[in-house]
């Protein structure tokens, strides 16, 4: 038996994604981003979170999906992880929904052109819905960050 | 009992106690007849003892144990300080920082100390033998009754009690000496006695009796209605116990064994006060420090207290959090001030006004906390400098001044280890060997200078020596052979520029490499951490007469003021610090020399940097511009020029990380949040000049 866990679900295009909760610190509506040079094309610059300045990547770009520009619907997700904040800039986030994780199969190799190693598995939520859950350590790995910058140059 | 919300304490105050011990042991060295500071390092090493046993480091409890009893000795003028036991001292305060150093990183604290407290005893053993005689004469003449150091408010009562016709005991208990548990025996001692009485005062504390922190004997006042022979056989009745001393006490003699005890020293003939007392046993080996000297450090401890440095400890989490609040602060104080200036009315600007000059106060105040006096670094090198020279065989002295000069913690908790390499590099390659000396008529010991002080907003400390000096052609030759420099370019360097080729990487000047310095990896660390803090070194040196190593530092990395500029639509901060001049320049003045551009500054060429194709800033280019302002920034003796859009103003701004998770950007050394609550990116100038 899986133990229940909340998980925010929010959206890239059409597909719906989700990060359990306790990872999650606030989400906030889109404010100024300092664009930062020199660094990660996906990397969007820095916020000023209530006096703490945040990094915000863009998490199509880390995906490398096409990129788009922000909407009233944009959100900024504030993870925190292996003593890192960073802000997820995605298209919208709307709901929290419970979830066993017995449900959460392993994904398939790929997912909407989005690598394994970056997915937890892929949660199925009442008949139709999926839910792609985010292995966030992956996705923050900065060793994987550095490889990727090698192939492309 | 948990005792880990002790731990942090007991880390702290025994760190205070080695360091008070490892200073006073140096200062006793040179003064090896100052029985005064014998008996601090005594009461330091005594409460050490003390607190390792609470917390259960037996080893730690152990070495003190043994040192106090050396000292003892060393106190009551039974044995000479000699130089063997000066380096047996000094062996066992390294074993007992690195016991506390292991504590501290969570380790249990366990070390062998065997072979040190072997020579710790054979050292006592050995005075045994030599004064055994004058020994035995000092306990014999009427075994005193020990006095116990009395405040003013027990004395009263004690004088009070007996006036109302109650019994004032004073009463010794000694345990057996296979006594096993020793605190639970006091403890049922105390208890007979409160069950016909009240115990006034106790040597040792009362704590220290129920830890069982005593040796065999302890002795307290005590108000009772019965008589003293019914209190005699109470005791007695329990367990273990060898012997108990009685002594009833009128005005006359209470008065008398207080001033004994402020006294201390002869021993008042007792015997006349006494009714039924009996010698205490004086079986105790000389191992063991003999009761009635335990007595002693009570006295000075209780009344040394007189000098409180009215001070608390404080988490420094909660400084940082104290400056992240205020920081917070000041940002809202940049918007207030804009929005006062914008909106003309006058109430606002004057309240507006006053809240500035109360939060630059306030800023001054929340600054200061986390200043710490370089003291907290330097305090170790004495103890250092005198191993070095042991290890190498010289004389030196180190002149500590302006030890009390303060500076941010974060740039203090950074800069030991880079004074530790340059006093080892002074130590070793600037002072020369005894003969050497000699032969250059120069005094026998050399002399290595630390001292620290202020300088506008910087700190300088300089370590300078009278040694040899820096002869320009050994470092030329040297660095040519090792391929940093050609023999051109070495010809046309200055002076300043030969010396700092020794922080150049791969160096070393020393012929043989020794065990002190001298890898060559030790001065371009020292310089590039240096450089990290915002710092600088520099070497001033006269062949044959001595060098200096000159280190600038900033007073504070956490606020700092700044020259804001913008860069079309962005807005970025330059550290005032860096900054020479500021400027503007004509499109026709920018030079094309060997394929950098550079500006005429100042009688000189400097390179000329434009920013925002370095930044790949998207909507200001001043290739448009007919005129560009510029920023002159340095790193060192170096310049370059900066183009740059516009100025904003000079302004104070908090220094704030740009998290973890960016990897360090070229340029970049950090963020500032802007009155309007955006991000302003602070420039790194170092990054600028190669």
């Amino acid at each position: 038996m899986g133990e229940e866990i909340k998980v925010i679900v929010f959206k890239l295009g059409e597909q719906e994604y989700g990060i359990e909760v306790d990872k999650v610190q606030t989400i906030e509506r889109m404010m100024p981003i300092t664009r930062v040079p020199k660094t990660y094309a996906f990397v969007k610059g820095v916020i000023n979170l209530r006096g703490v300045v945040i990094p915000v990547i863009n998490l199509r770009g880390r995906f490398g999906l096409e990129e788009i520009d922000a909407t009233d619907q944009t959100r900024i997700i504030i993870v925190a992880v292996n003593d890192m904040q960073v802000g997820f800039i995605v298209d919208s986030a709307s709901d929290v929904i419970d979830l066993n994780t017995d449900h959460i199969e392993s994904p398939p190799e790929v997912v909407g052109g989005i690598k394994a190693k970056y997915l937890r598995g892929i949660a199925k939520v009442g008949e139709e819905r999926l839910l792609v859950m985010l292995n966030l350590s992956e996705v923050l790995n900065k060793s994987e960050i550095i490889q990727l910058e090698g192939i492309e140059e | 009992m948990d005792m880990n919300q002790y731990l942090t304490m007991f880390i702290d105050e025994s760190n205070d106690h080695l360091q008070s011990l490892n200073e006073n042991m140096l200062q006793l060295e040179s003064n090896p007849d100052d029985i005064g500071i014998v008996q601090i390092i005594f009461r330091s090493a005594h409460t050490l003892k003390g607190m390792a046993a609470t917390m259960g480091y037996e080893d730690l409890a152990s070495l003190t144990h043994q040192m106090e009893n050396v000292l003892d000795l060393v106190r009551n003028e039974k044995l000479k300080m000699q130089d063997y036991i000066f380096d047996t001292l000094f062996k066992s305060l390294d074993a007992l920082e690195s016991m506390v150093q292991d504590i501290t990183e969570g380790g249990d604290g366990k070390s062998d100390v065997s072979a040190i407290v072997a020579s710790l005893q054979s050292i006592v053993r050995g005075d045994d033998a030599s004064t055994g005689e004058g020994a035995a004469d000092r306990v014999n003449p009427a075994v005193p009754v020990q006095a116990i150091e009395l405040d003013e408010f027990q004395f009263s009562v004690l004088e009070q009690s007996i006036s109302e016709g109650h019994q004032v005991l004073y009463i010794q208990v000694t345990l057996r000496e296979d006594c096993q548990l020793k605190a639970v025996r006091a403890y049922m001692v105390f208890e007979a006695l409160e069950r016909s009485g009240e115990i006034v005062k106790t040597y040792p504390d009362v704590q220290e009796i129920e830890q069982g922190e005593f040796d065999r004997v302890f002795s307290l006042y005590y108000i009772t209605q019965r008589e003293a022979q019914e209190i005699d056989n109470q005791i007695k009745s329990i367990s273990e116990i060898e012997t108990t001393t009685m002594v009833v006490l009128d005005h006359e003699s209470l008065q008398q064994m207080v001033q004994e005890s402020a006294v201390t020293a002869e021993v008042v003939e007792s015997n006349n006060l006494t009714q039924a007392q009996k010698p205490v046993s004086s079986a105790e080996t000389a191992a063991k420090p003999n009761p009635s000297k335990e007595s002693k450090p009570a006295a000075p401890r209780s009344t040394g207290g007189g000098n409180p440095s009215r001070t608390i400890r404080v988490d420094i989490e909660r400084l940082d959090v104290l400056m992240n609040l205020f920081s917070e602060l000041l940002i809202d104080r940049v918007r207030l001030e804009q929005i006062a200036s914008e909106s003309n009315n006058q109430e606002l600007t004057d309240t507006v006004e006053h809240m500035s000059r109360v939060s630059s106060d306030l800023q001054n105040i929340v600054l200061k906390l986390r200043m710490v006096p370089v003291d907290t670094v330097f305090n170790r090198f004495p103890r250092m400098v005198r191993d070095l020279a042991k290890t190498l065989d010289k004389k030196i002295d180190l002149i500590i001044t302006g030890a009390e000069t303060e500076l941010d913690r974060t740039v203090i908790d950074e800069i030991g280890d880079p004074l530790v390499h340059l006093l080892r590099n002074s130590a070793d390659h600037g002072i020369e060997p005894l003969a050497e000396r000699i032969a250059a008529g120069k005094p026998e010991t050399g002399t290595v200078h630390l001292r620290a002080f202020h300088s506008g907003n910087n700190v300088f400390i300089e370590i300078e020596d009278d040694g040899r000096g820096i002869y320009r052609e050994k470092i030329l030759k040297n660095a040519i052979s090792k391929g940093v420099v050609t023999e051109a370019e070495g010809a046309s360097m200055t002076d300043e520029e030969v010396n700092q080729l020794l922080f150049a990487p791969g160096f070393s000047t020393a012929e043989k490499i020794s065990d002190v310095s001298g890898r060559g990896v030790g001065l371009d660390v020292v310089k590039s951490k240096i450089v990290a803090l915002g710092g600088n070194v520099t070497i001033y040196s006269t062949p044959g007469k001595g060098t200096n190593f000159s280190v600038q530092l900033p007073l504070t990395l956490s606020i700092i003021a700044a020259m804001l500029i913008k860069m079309g639509s962005e807005k970025y901060a330059i550290p005032l610090s860096s900054i020479v001049e500021t400027g503007v320049v004509k499109r026709r003045g920018i030079k094309q020399v060997h394929g950098s551009r550079m500006v005429q500054f100042r009688e000189s060429l400097i390179p000329i940097v434009s920013l925002s194709r370095f930044f790949d800033i998207p909507n200001y280019d001043e290739e448009a511009e007919e005129e560009t302002e510029i920023v002159v920034i340095r790193k060192g003796d170096r310049l370059a020029a900066l183009t740059i859009d516009d100025f904003i103003g000079q302004s104070e701004i908090v220094i704030k990380n740009l998290g973890n998770y960016l990897p360090a950007i070229q340029g970049i050394s950090g963020a500032t949040i802007l009155g309007d609550g955006q991000v302003a990116l602070i420039i790194d100038a170092n990054a600028f000049i190669k």
